[in-house]
């Protein structure tokens, strides 16, 4: 492991961190409970508590680079059970949305299946599993996930092959481009983009 | 009047943001200031000296000490005026370190603040008179509340002093938590073959009266002379014939009784000696689980009793006792950990507290020494440790750290492995506190000679896989989630105030902080002393503390009851208020506001009503004074004119910024 | 009597989790409980929306609660805990001033009124109540043996969702012996499942719900029940790729907490939905005689 300078924080982030999440870093007194109880920690890269100590650290590129800010589920047991009262879940959410800005994906196929499913809000209002399905499909090339499920979901109707779009979809899709500082197009139904 | 004003610097405490040669020049022009200097240490002995001199040669009566807070000089300068030949009352001082130096940053502004603080000190002065004290007897009696090992040891220093000792003890018998104690660290010396011999001391110390299954009911009066009331609750058994056979306990039907002593590990029967060792040894019945007592039957107890001790119908008995100290020795209890859900929250019976453990550890306990499971009776060969429950945890309110689980979850682990040696342990811990001699030493042994597995961090969540319970927590160290399955899972339970701590700290008239802990006089200077003269702490009912410190303030408190005893006379504060007896209308609007019930009503020669103030039990807090429709009632040192003057040195429209 | 709450079904019950919405609906007529769909009603956002913004998450919230004011409807409940969780989240965020103008921008609207949102766990313990509940039961679950499964986020984080107890909730618990039913103690109630990792990362899934099937089969039980669309069909459907991924062969039926509650009431199997299930319940059920 490399030596970690410790005169060179960046606090800008530590900042950043802290005024977002509306959570203070230097509460965390490193007992390691959120680790203990981080149901995701096998498959993480960084256990959370280290997390919250490089975020003291300032550590802004070990961090956002990390594979667990997109592994982790808001379960909420680290924040339920911080004696510190730290919501580290809401901290975990705030470093994802860091990351994302800073255009890192370290686990693609998460990201992508994020992408699908909202994707497939902002075009019908409400979630389309077989859509989700497709899109991420085509996003990631994983043609195989899941087949397996298909034939004990298909029979039994559970699998709409057609999606439940409501009245008030275009309302949705003009929430989702404003959220990117998109105009509005002149035509209605503008469902397309990009 | 001829007023000299001292502006002290406290080495650069005061005079680095205060310009304190110009604060003493400003003061020369205050009315009746005929003298004003600076100094580096005011409280030193050549500053005190400086002071007498000045009084004498500019022949002031009255001094200003602008300096620090009066809480910890202002006896020394009324020292020094005595000195000089000045009454102690003709001081005033102006706080200008924590009120101005420590708080602001800006020289100029602080000067003037300094400036203005010293006008309105000068302006109170000049209407102060000389007031004397009043001496009053002693009554050479101390009470000690609570029987564990800090009051036991407060209550023989004094009782070999010579001195009567009342101890109220809440259980049936004294002991407190050390008694329960298998072994004490880092000695691991039997704890009941040490604290036994003291237990017997009070019950045979001719200067000692105790109280068992007793409580202090209400105080009253003021140091030196306290009325107490205790209530010595109904045990159904009369103690003066009862000889401690234990018949009763055998043959008593009721065997599902709670067994406090034993922390409920097994349960026991509702009559009964607490513990083998209990002092005082008598019996006493758990009315709860008693069948003759909730539902008029059985009965057993009374029919086979040698000496015929039962009595069913007893009811609670209040005695008074006088007494010129108290000392509060009142410990602590468990935190409840049931609120940690994630721990089982009391639902897995092979989750115990650290003081079961010591039960289950314990020759005389309910398991005869031998460690088992709750469960199942079997003997645990994997126990885990896991520290700070209920401590250092601000979800659960409890912050602080409870200082002694360190050690004794270290001690635990080592006896672990002497009772079972094919056993492991592991200890889950955040920091290892251990600053006591040899405490450190003793926690390196735990690991290196009886191969403890410390791990460093805590544990999230506990819960049952088969027979077995899974514990999963963090190696931070190692930067890790770890599981470790065990049989047995003790939880070093943080510590909390004693209950109803609270409500004797208002009995007694002292402060207690948040989480009920007793306040000390000074955290430093005065560990045992409250703010309330004649009443001192000792042991954990001011914080948490292991035994060798509870066992020093039991003794310091004594040291302070004896000082205080070593005087015939005490002399009163004549800070308190007084009549005016001409312009009382005999509203007793006062008598009815005083909280210390110091005011009373008395007949004049014409008959009329009027207030008085029974001098040794005001406390001068002004509650009267500020009730009082004309005016007729003035605390001393403090009257309605002093206040005023004060308001109007600092409202006066010339002063400059 | 009949109470009137609006009722958000989430996109799960239109789909994956039909069983439960249909449930869901049969057992509040069954109890006097009117459920008025909310008009119109969007997705919440699920997880995806709060992990790329709160502000986003916030305002597809906050539609729907809009939506409900609007249509007279103070209270809304949800049988999904994730969209519970959107739901009650941005009702407590937008609180805050500076949240809510943010979400307004979004949204362009005023944002007046919004509904407050409940599990229906709650409003059955809450508003029905464990004696109705009982007094409505004509076939006891007496002979099943089952474990309550919450799932991470029913009662989690404690401050947003003011319920029963985070770490050791109750309510199924409850709700499930008024039914008649022998609730074992599942020591893992709020332990994830692995959530909405399914589809990217399986394994994950498969490693979490692994222990809780282990854990639920060493206790013996006869079935789990569970209240999440995306819990059940962790255990459920994708018991199989459990049992490969881990070498077991477990064959535990999981059913949504109002199927059972349903066929305790007397409402037919087909009305709750029990054909939906991938792991056949009907071995367990005809053992208990509610079949």
């Amino acid at each position: 492991m490399k030596t970690i300078s410790l005169q060179k924080p960046d606090v800008q982030f530590i900042r950043e961190v802290r005024e977002r999440s509306g959570q203070e870093p230097s509460h965390c007194y490193q007992c390691g409970n959120c680790t203990a109880g981080c149901p995701y920690n096998f498959a993480y890269d960084i256990p959370v508590s280290r997390i919250m100590r490089l975020l003291q650290l300032g550590r802004r590129e070990e961090i956002l680079q990390s594979k667990s800010l997109w592994l982790c589920a808001t379960c909420q047991s680290c924040t339920t059970r911080c004696p510190n009262r730290i919501d580290v879940a809401r901290v975990m959410d705030v470093l994802r949305h860091m990351a994302r800005e800073a255009g890192y994906a370290t686990e693609r196929n998460v990201k992508a299946f994020g992408d699908a499913f909202l994707e497939s809000v902002e075009k019908h209002g409400r979630v389309y599993e077989v859509g989700i399905l497709a899109t991420y499909v085509r996003k990631t090339g994983r043609f195989w996930t899941d087949v397996e499920l298909a034939p004990r979901m298909l029979p039994k109707g559970k699998l709409s092959l057609k999606p439940h779009t409501i009245q008030g979809a275009e309302h949705i899709a003009r929430i989702f481009r404003r959220y990117r500082g998109e105009p509005d197009p002149v035509a209605k139904n503008g469902g397309e983009k990009k | 009047m001829r007023i000299g004003v001292f502006v002290c610097h406290c080495g650069s405490n005061i005079a680095a943001t205060v310009d304190c040669p110009s604060v003493a020049q400003a003061a020369k022009l205050f009315p009746d200031v005929v003298f004003a200097s600076d100094t580096m240490y005011a409280c030193s002995e050549p500053g005190q000296d400086a002071i007498i001199q000045a009084i004498k040669e500019h022949r002031l009566d009255g001094v200003v000490v602008a300096s620090c807070s009066p809480r910890m000089h202002e006896p020394t300068f009324r020292r020094a005026l005595e000195r000089a030949g000045l009454n102690r009352y003709m001081l005033e001082m102006a706080n200008i370190r924590e009120h101005v130096s420590w708080i602001g940053k800006n020289k100029e502004l602080n000067t003037v603040k300094a400036t203005e603080l010293v006008r309105i000190a000068a302006a109170k002065l000049r209407l102060n008179t000389p007031l004397y004290a009043n001496q009053f007897d002693v009554t050479k009696r101390v009470l000690v509340i609570g029987g564990g090992v800090a009051g036991i040891q407060a209550a023989l220093d004094c009782a070999d002093a010579g001195i009567q000792v009342i101890m109220v003890e809440r259980d049936t018998s004294i002991g407190g938590k050390m008694a329960k104690l298998d072994k004490t660290f880092p000695t691991v010396d039997c704890s009941s073959c040490i604290l036994g011999p003291k237990m017997v001391d009070v019950a045979q110390h001719p200067n000692i009266t105790l109280y068992a299954a007793s409580e202090v009911e209400e105080i009253s009066g003021y140091v030196g002379n306290f009325d107490v009331k205790v209530r010595r609750r109904a045990t159904y058994v009369n103690w003066d014939a009862c000889t401690g056979c234990g018949l009763c306990m055998e043959k008593c039907p009721s065997k599902k009784s709670y067994d406090a002593f034993n922390e409920g590990v097994a349960p026991t029967a509702a009559i009964g000696i607490s513990f083998p060792q209990a002092i005082p040894k008598k019996a006493s019945i758990n009315a709860e689980f008693c069948m003759k007592l909730q539902k008029g039957k059985c009965g057993v107890c009374a029919k086979i009793c040698p000496t015929k001790c039962i009595d069913f119908e007893q009811q609670d008995t209040i005695v008074s006792e006088k007494v010129g100290a108290i000392v509060a020795a009142t410990g602590y209890d468990l935190f409840d950990w049931t609120v940690y859900n994630q721990y089982g929250g009391g639902r897995y019976p092979d989750v115990v507290t650290s003081l079961q453990y010591e039960r289950m550890m314990n020759a005389s306990g309910p398991t005869a020494g031998h460690i088992k499971r709750p469960s199942d009776g079997k003997e645990p060969k994997r126990v885990v440790f896991i520290q700070c429950v209920g401590s250092r945890d601000k979800a659960v309110d409890r912050p602080y750290c409870s200082g002694f689980c360190c050690m004794y979850t270290a001690k635990q682990a080592v006896l672990t492995k002497d009772h079972i040696p094919d056993s492991d342990s592991y200890v889950f811990y955040m920091d290892i506190r251990s600053p006591g001699k040899g405490y450190d030493e003793f926690t390196r042994r735990a690991q290196e000679q009886y191969g403890v597995q410390y791990v460093r961090g805590r544990v999230s969540m506990i819960y049952p896989k088969g027979d077995v319970l899974v514990v999963r927590g963090a190696d931070t160290l190692a930067g890790t989630q770890v599981e470790v399955e065990a049989d047995l899972v003790v939880l070093a339970v943080g510590i909390e105030s004693s209950k109803g701590a609270p409500h004797l700290a208002e009995k007694l008239r002292i402060s207690y902080d948040h989480y009920g802990f007793f306040m000390e006089a000074h955290p430093k200077l005065k560990p045992v002393e409250t703010n309330t003269a004649g009443v001192y702490l000792a042991g954990c009912c001011q914080g948490p503390k292991d035994i060798p410190t509870s066992v020093g303030q039991g003794s310091a408190a004594a040291a302070k009851v004896l000082t205080l005893f070593a005087k015939d006379k005490l002399e009163s504060d004549p800070q308190i208020s007084r009549v005016n007896q001409n312009r009382c209308v005999g509203c007793l609007k006062c008598t009815m506001t005083c909280p210390f019930g110091a005011v009373k009503d008395v007949k004049d020669r014409a008959g009329n009503t009027k207030a008085e103030v029974v001098e040794t039990v005001c406390q001068g807090c002004g509650i009267c004074t500020v009730t009082c429709p004309h005016g007729a009632i003035q605390l001393q040192h403090f009257t309605d004119n002093q206040i005023l003057a004060e308001v109007n040195a600092l409202c006066q429209p010339e002063m400059e910024f | 009597m009949s109470q009137r709450i609006g009722y958000y079904p989430g996109c799960s019950g239109a789909g994956t989790s039909m069983e439960y919405d249909a449930s869901t609906r049969a057992v509040c007529a069954r109890l006097g409980l009117a459920l008025q769909e909310v008009p119109d009603w969007s997705c919440c956002g699920s997880t995806p929306a709060h992990t790329v913004d709160h502000v986003l998450s916030a305002a597809l919230s906050a539609r729907n609660l809009e939506l409900a004011a609007e249509a007279g409807l103070e209270t809304v409940t949800t049988p999904c805990p994730s969209c519970l969780a959107n739901l009650r989240v941005a009702g407590h965020k937008m609180e805050k001033e500076g949240f809510r103008n943010q979400v307004k921008a979004l949204l362009e609207t005023e944002c007046a009124s919004l509904a407050t949102v409940k599990s229906t766990l709650q409003v059955l313990l809450e508003d029905v109540g464990p004696e109705a509940v009982k007094a409505k039961v004509v076939r006891p679950l007496s002979k099943l043996r089952v474990a309550c499964y919450y799932g991470c986020i029913m009662n989690r984080p404690p401050e947003v969702m003011q319920f029963d107890d985070p770490e050791h909730p109750m309510s199924m618990d409850t709700l499930l012996e008024a039914c008649g039913a022998e609730v074992l103690p599942f020591p893992l109630k709020v332990e994830c499942c692995g959530a909405a990792a399914g589809m990217p990362r399986k394994d994950i899934v498969t490693e979490l719900s692994g222990r809780l099937l282990d854990v639920a089969a060493g206790m013996g039980v006869d079935a789990i029940v569970t209240a999440c669309p995306l819990c059940q069909m962790n255990l459920d459907l994708r018991q199989g790729q459990v049992n490969s991924a881990r070498g077991t062969s477990h064959a535990i039926p999981v059913f949504y907490f109002t199927q059972l509650m349903g066929l305790a009431m007397g409402l037919s199997s087909s009305e709750m939905g029990i054909s939906k299930l991938a792991v056949d319940p009907k071995p367990c059920l005809e053992q208990a005689g509610v079949l």
